[in-house]
């Protein structure tokens, strides 16, 4: 259970747009053992979609670069190894589901052969004995009738099939690392549960670990055993699932957690909101990148940005508050009184 | 909410059929989608309806009709007494200045090359309210109102977060003076942290306007927190009806059970029991016979394939449409 298997080390990815850099990762760090499920949390642009690229090395260059850091991945380190051997990794070890289903699958290509594509491209194995394997693989991700479901093309079918699809070929070659990005963001509710449901069930059957990018937290709980939460290119907090939920110390954690509808909330109660909207990144910025919106912040917040420091056992914070005054400061609500 | 008023709005057996565009031309389609499939009901002044269902329901297709923005193939919507489709060109125009409608991507609802100020005046002008100055005057009047500043109104859409871009949504929404505004999944393109600012500005404006929402949202959790009432729709059809506690303590439609259960867990200690629907939403160009939900229903009876349920009245606010509840009503005579 404690055998590492992803070990990220002060990953900084930049863009270059126009005559400005964008930091969109600034100095991350990752572990993931064997068979654990990580979830990235974060709202729009706080870099957790980037963080995933770069670890598949897919950041698109120019304009993106990583520009620092270590992937540590199965013993090797994915980027001092060629761009060939990045190729053997994807797809046979790791392995990327995107949000959106249609725009991942191609829309002139059977289902069929674009899972014996992936198939063939890494293992050698006939045609037949791959489309065997390809049949083999939608059953198991739940689509009915698979030997009739390979000739039809992504258009034929609904957004929960075709995610089933990303799932089957994503697994195609039994990866020990899966990187589901928003997998479920682009579904229903009732097809969220389903497919959710899917993920655990093949995760206990092929020994896979997940990571999880999403920006809602009911499916951190449903999947995730910890939990790195991400503003602004940066990790803020990161712990076990659990400990984040009963003892929250980033003040973005808490309003995260507190802006969550729920259907607890009590509907005469307003709710608390975390004023003003996350910060531009193209700007220079000192400090803690949270200081202009967090109602704790004091002068060293707007002018040194804070480590992430372990507090506590596997419980990483980047804030200048210690833990104890900040279980202190924290009173229910203290986006309550700030909120427009 | 006020029950005993008359309804400020009342759409009574709406239906609304696509045409599927045959192959071979100047062929009459024979085929239709039932995007909205005889929905009814009434809305109330001062309350939030909120619509749920999943994508392909019809939940759109009710708030056009609703504006009249496409007409109805069948029904009527009659909004304070007046039905809105014997109305001409003309004065539907002017009914719509009381229904606003809100849209979901704050990103396409807004002409990039407009000033703020230009969007926002936008329906003063084509209703040809106040004179230029007064006009200026009220559009500042109405970004405070939403949260923004006078110093916005120069501003091109670019220049906006999605939050923000809702703001100014919302303020050209208000701009005529509206009863009833339309809310067409206002904050689901919208972060968490900034969904709860939006929602609590529409709460806001809603005590201080008096205005009527019809709240349409694929989210379960903001619609029981924003709404008195609850319409849950499947496949074009209202199966279940009723307050917003009713409806989550009491769901009496097996679609409105597994729809509740299937929202993900509110904390990781949660143990949910979760009912897992198989299958897809049925194509509405061919609904399934009967209840259109007998596919993936886990009580379905012989009954449930061969006839269509009717909203039945579970309590004077809550109705349901499920041969099932009929069968205990039935078994179980209501004293």
């Amino acid at each position: 259970m404690t055998e590492r298997l992803l070990d990220v080390e002060n990953l900084t990815v930049e863009f270059k747009s126009g005559g400005s850099t964008m930091k969109a990762v600034n100095g991350v760090n990752l572990q993931l053992n064997k068979k654990e499920t990580l979830g990235i949390v974060g709202e729009s642009g706080s870099g957790k979609s980037v963080t995933a690229t770069a670890l598949m090395r897919l950041i698109p260059s120019p304009p993106g670069k990583i520009t620092n850091g270590k992937i540590h991945f199965n013993g090797r380190d994915l980027l001092a190894i060629s761009e060939k051997d990045m190729r053997n990794v994807r797809g046979n070890d790791m392995s990327m589901i995107f949000q959106d289903p249609i725009t991942s699958l191609n829309p002139v290509l059977t289902v069929g052969n674009q899972i014996i594509e992936v198939i063939q491209a890494h293992e050698t194995i006939s045609k037949k004995d791959a489309a065997a394997k390809a049949v083999e693989m939608l059953k198991m991700v739940g689509i009915p009738e698979p030997e009739k479901r390979l000739k039809m093309y992504p258009h034929e079918f609904s957004g929960g099939m075709r995610q089933r699809v990303m799932i089957a070929i994503a697994l195609a070659c039994n990866p020990k690392l899966l990187i589901a990005d928003e997998p479920t963001t682009a579904l229903d509710v009732t097809v969220q549960a389903q497919i959710l449901d899917l993920m655990k069930k093949l995760q206990q059957e092929h020994d896979t670990a997940i990571i999880m990018i999403t920006h809602d937290l009911g499916v951190v709980w449903e999947l995730c055993d910890k939990v790195n939460v991400m503003y602004a290119g940066r990790t803020v907090e990161s712990t076990t699932t659990r400990q984040l939920y009963e003892k929250p110390l980033h003040p973005y954690t808490w309003g995260l957690l507190e802006s969550q509808i729920t259907m607890g909330t009590q509907e005469q109660q307003r709710l608390p909101a975390i004023p003003g909207s996350p910060p531009d990144l193209t700007m220079p910025h000192s400090g803690c990148h949270f200081s202009s919106r967090c109602p704790l912040a004091t002068d060293i917040c707007r002018s040194k940005a804070p480590d992430l420091v372990e507090v506590q056992d596997n419980h990483f914070v980047a804030c200048h508050l210690q833990s104890k005054e900040q279980i202190v400061a924290r009173k229910e609500g203290i986006f309550n009184a700030t909120a427009q | 909410m006020q029950q005993h008023n008359d309804p400020i709005l009342k759409v009574s057996n709406l239906k609304k059929h696509f045409p599927i565009k045959s192959s071979i031309p100047f062929k009459k389609s024979t085929q239709f989608v039932k995007a909205v499939d005889g929905v009814s009901f009434d809305l109330y002044k001062g309350e939030t309806l909120g619509i749920v269902g999943e994508s392909g329901c019809g939940k759109s297709t009710v708030a056009r009709l609703i504006n009249q923005l496409i007409s109805p193939t069948e029904g009527v919507v009659e909004f304070k007494g007046t039905d809105l489709a014997s109305l001409n060109t003309k004065d539907i125009r002017s009914a719509r200045k009381s229904i606003q409608m809100v849209f979901q991507n704050p990103y396409a609802s807004l002409d990039p090359r407009k000033t703020i100020e230009y969007l926002v005046a936008e329906p003063l002008v084509i209703h040809g309210i106040g004179d230029e100055a007064s006009r200026k005057k009220r559009v500042i009047e109405l970004l405070e109102t939403v949260g923004l500043s006078a110093y916005h109104a120069k501003r091109h859409p670019h220049e906006f977060s999605g939050g923000q871009r809702q703001r100014i949504n919302i303020a050209r929404a208000l701009a005529l003076n509206p009863d009833i505004v339309v809310c067409d999944e206002p904050v689901s393109a919208l972060d968490v942290s900034v969904q709860a600012q939006v929602i609590n500005l529409l709460k806001d404006l809603q005590k201080e306007f008096g205005l009527t929402y019809i709240f349409i949202s694929h989210d379960l959790n903001v619609v029981n927190y924003m709404c008195d009432r609850i319409a849950v729709m499947y496949l074009g059809k209202i199966v279940e009806i009723g307050t917003y506690k009713e409806i989550y303590e009491n769901p009496q439609h097996p679609y409105t059970q597994a729809l509740l259960s299937a929202i993900p867990k509110e904390n990781p200690f949660d143990a949910k029991e979760r009912i897992i629907l198989s299958g897809d939403v049925p194509s509405p160009v061919n609904p399934p016979s009967g209840c259109a939900f007998h596919k993936r229903c886990r009580f379905a009876m012989e009954k449930c394939a061969t006839m269509q349920p009717t909203l039945d009245t579970v309590t004077a606010t809550h109705q349901v449409s499920c041969h099932l509840f009929e069968a205990i009503q039935q078994e179980v005579p209501t004293p």
